[in-house]
């Protein structure tokens, strides 16, 4: 429907797009909802079909996974919800249920005469927006139509938002990449946040707002507000209580400010660590990324004219990551978020994409995920490199991330692109604050993203950004990434400098790394699978994610070698949110995986992430994390987001530094990296 | 109550099932979506159970064979099974193909081949009485879906 993004507003195809214009939904519906059912039970199919049919939606039925998959891949728009069965001999339900979130982000309704809580669970944490217990009765089938409802006006209000003032951005974005003065990114931000602000308020919708927590769009003046606030405060003893207070805006949570808080301080260290590190690999390493983030930026508002005007981002990868963001799968931006749970990457970039570009982007995005997409659940070389793209790609998230505060949607887009490991690595360390080691924790965000839009930043409280459902999963991983760098030990700091690419590049540079990014791969090929149904959930959680998010980093940290534990950490934290579990198992791996990334990658960030981490995983999990530094929750909330994003490219990132040495080996082996670099 | 003499034995029929546990409500929420278009949906959708299970239960039966029980593929294909019964409403074998799983789990041979072996009576008791409703319903004519209170 948005003819002016030019991005496919619903990917619902012609229903949705009809609902979405009219703003209301049409009168037969929901009849004519196109339901694709897939049941290897021949039986089973042929009465749903019947109940379906009566029910006056229009009913395509198969009996096996691979030939719906294939029919959903060749016609995008031709389905609005998928109904599969759980047990089924040539594809596991739960891996179809993967593969569509993150190819086609359609809502997944599973079933199954198995009732026991565990796969019930499963289904949540895979993403599956409802589980129906056979023998189906026709009442559970006459509400299905729901869960369509719900994604349109998620995807609805994230096309809104971002729309128009996306385009408007991006042009902004790409004319400021070589000015990225902190202060001109700040315009472009601003700028490119009060479009978004405007159509938000314009496109204000009273079912969208009755039905959604309302995403809350950092506007410039309500920055302002906020950046007057904590000056006032100063900068060292500004706490969410305290800035909402002054700030005295109404609808305005302390989550909210919290988040952007975070998202903040990610952004002043950068800035300050950018200076540091203009000749650093990282600038480049970050540009390309950044670059990449360009649209994406605006997306996110400015993250990537942040990161780029800190100089870490290179013009090339802020290119990159422009071209990422516009959808345009740039080889970089296709980064191969695997790990983290495709889907998720994708969620994450989707809310990104929604910004400027609406559905193309988010159809980009998708393109770009599923470059992983085949890697989900099983780590192979292939994963590895994902894992390193990952890694880049979370790299630059995070520095996206920490440039901006607020731009956690963006910073998952810059991940993607990370093609410089180091550059990452060191940019991310600096920069972000809250990224470095929390690659895991960037992923994770995006995670959040998913269902969490809001969190994404989940400091930061950028979450809005981040709403596509997508999203969350990208947290997800993210987490999972930083996990994985944690565990190596030297994690947060340590790991990545080890290879002396700060952030995820540093993972791999370090070796250590490698094995992180291996595990990490690994990890993230598992995470990606279940991130997908992590994207379901992100729907619902955004604050829930941070905190999860921050607790499985943390874990990381904690177990060089537990990657497991992180995972289930991350699970545990993840699932307590309320947010998918199945994507937590799912995830597990691959947060094992993105934290070692995470860890290794961002030296000083992860410190903060693993402090951040710390603080969270503590106080979520009673896990033995080490909760280093109070503001780590921050940065590694902050870092969580972008992390989807970058871990993924953080990964790849990383993994093409340790060329030749990752290669396919995707052990991981968290042994010998302490915990303690991870304290600052 | 039908007036047509032939509906009634039929409408005793149907209700003994459900009296005897043959059948459950499932049962009734396939009779629901039978109508004009689809008259013969219930019969229809049984039939294509029973020939659809019938491999499963071959299955079975070659699985019981090979010592020691691969406890794993039973369970797997009783759980197919039992989702395919669950869904025609068929109680009685559903309850057997649940009772089977529960020794599988539990590693009892013993207790999985007894099972099975009353299971496969059940199934075809079963068969036979739905056969013989289904030859009365088609004499006795079209007519309205059963009604029940709802």
């Amino acid at each position: 429907m948005n003819s002016s993004s030019g991005k496919g507003s619903m990917s619902t195809a012609s229903s949705s797009a009809a609902w979405k214009a009219g703003d209301a939904v049409p009168e037969q519906f929901p009849a004519g909802l196109r339901v694709l059912v897939v049941d290897d039970d021949q039986t089973c199919l042929m009465i749903l079909e019947k109940m379906l049919r009566t029910c006056l939606y229009e009913v395509t039925k198969c009996n096996r996974a691979e030939i719906a998959l294939s029919m959903l891949r060749e016609n995008k728009n031709g389905f609005d919800i998928v109904i599969s069965d759980v047990h089924m001999p040539d594809m596991d339900g739960f891996k179809l249920l993967e593969h569509i979130g993150l190819e086609m982000d359609l809502p997944v309704i599973m079933m199954s005469a198995d009732d026991g809580k565990h796969v019930v669970m499963k289904g949540v944490t895979h993403g599956a927006c409802d589980y129906l217990i056979k023998p189906v009765r026709m009442e559970a089938l006459k509400n299905i139509w729901q869960h369509v409802v719900r994604k349109w006006k998620d995807e609805w209000k994230d096309f809104e938002q971002s729309g128009s003032v996306e385009e408007g951005d991006r042009q902004q974005k790409q004319s400021e990449d070589a000015d990225y003065s902190s202060s001109a990114n700040e315009g472009n931000w601003k700028s490119s946040k009060k479009r978004k602000d405007d159509e938000d308020e314009a496109e204000e919708r009273d079912d969208t707002s009755t039905l959604k927590k309302p995403r809350v769009v950092w506007s410039v003046e309500l920055h302002q507000q906020f950046v007057a606030a904590v000056n006032q405060l100063g900068i060292d003893k500004a706490v969410p209580k305290k800035i909402l207070e002054l700030m005295n805006v109404p609808g305005l949570t302390r989550e909210n400010v919290a988040s952007h808080l975070q998202k903040y301080r990610l952004y002043l260290k950068r800035l300050s660590g950018v200076s540091q590190h203009q000749s650093n690999p990282n600038n480049s390493f970050i540009s390309p990324e950044e670059a990449a983030f360009g649209p994406l930026s605006s997306l996110n508002g400015l993250d990537l004219q942040t990161l780029a005007a800190t100089g870490q981002l290179p013009a090339q990868s802020l290119a990159t990551l422009q071209a990422a963001g516009l959808g345009r799968s740039t080889a970089k931006s296709s980064i191969p978020m695997p790990l983290v749970d495709q889907r998720n990457i994708f969620s994450f970039e989707n809310p990104k994409l929604r910004f400027g570009e609406g559905q193309q982007q988010h159809m980009n995005n998708n393109k770009q995920i599923n470059l992983f997409h085949g890697i989900p659940t099983t780590m192979e070389p292939k994963q590895l490199a994902s894992l390193h793209h990952t890694a880049q790609s979370i790299g630059n998230i995070n520095m996206q991330v920490t440039s901006h505060g607020a731009q956690s949607f963006q910073n998952n887009s810059l991940l993607m692109p990370m093609a410089q490991p180091q550059s990452r690595g060191q940019v991310l360390n600096n920069s972000t604050v809250g990224h470095a080691p929390t690659l895991p924790s960037s992923m994770g965000q995006p995670i959040l993203s998913n269902g969490v839009a809001v969190n994404v930043s989940p400091r930061n409280g950028i979450p809005e950004n981040i709403r596509a459902p997508g999203y969350n999963p990208v947290s997800q991983t993210s987490s999972i990434l930083n996990f994985p760098m944690n565990t190596a030990s030297e994690l947060p700091g340590n790991s990545f400098t080890l290879g002396s690419t700060p952030g995820i590049s540093g993972l791999t540079s370090k070796g250590a790394f490698q094995e992180d990014v291996n595990s990490e791969m690994k990890g993230l090929g598992e995470f990606l699978s279940s991130y997908d149904t992590f994207n379901d959930l992100n729907q619902h959680k955004p604050q829930n994610w941070e905190i999860q998010y921050v607790g499985m980093t943390y874990d990381a940290s904690q177990h060089s070698n537990s990657l497991q534990d992180n995972l289930d950490l991350m699970q545990s934290v993840l699932v307590q949110q309320g947010f998918s579990s199945g994507q937590v198992n799912g995830q597990n791996r691959s947060a094992a995986v993105v934290r070692k990334a995470m860890f290794s990658a961002g030296d000083s960030t992860e410190h903060v992430n693993a402090q951040n981490v710390n603080q969270h995983l503590n106080s979520l999990v009673e896990n033995t994390i080490r909760v280093k530094s109070e503001r780590v929750a921050d940065a590694s909330a902050a870092n969580l987001f972008p992390n989807h994003f970058g871990q993924e490219d953080l990964m790849s990132a990383l993994l093409k530094q340790q060329e030749g040495i990752l290669p396919a080996e995707n052990e991981f082996d968290f042994d010998g990296y302490s915990m303690d670099d991870i304290q600052e | 109550m039908e007036r047509n003499p032939m509906r009634r034995q039929l409408a005793v029929m149907r209700q003994s099932l459900f009296d005897q546990g043959y059948l459950d409500e499932q049962f009734v929420q396939l009779e629901e979506l039978q109508d004009d278009a689809n008259p013969n949906f219930v019969e229809e959708v049984v039939t294509l159970y029973y020939r659809d299970s019938a491999r499963l239960i071959l299955n079975v039966e070659q699985a019981l064979e090979r010592k020691p029980f691969d406890f794993n593929k039973l369970d797997g294909y009783m759980h197919q099974f039992k989702g395919s019964s669950s869904s025609i409403g068929a109680k009685k074998v559903k309850a057997e193909s649940t009772l089977f799983r529960e020794y599988c789990k539990s590693g009892n041979g013993e207790g999985c081949m007894r099972t099975f072996q009353q299971l496969k009576k059940e199934y075809a008791t079963l068969r036979k009485k739905l056969e013989a409703y289904f030859q009365l319903a088609r004499q006795a004519g079209p007519m309205e879906t059963a009604c029940h209170p709802k």
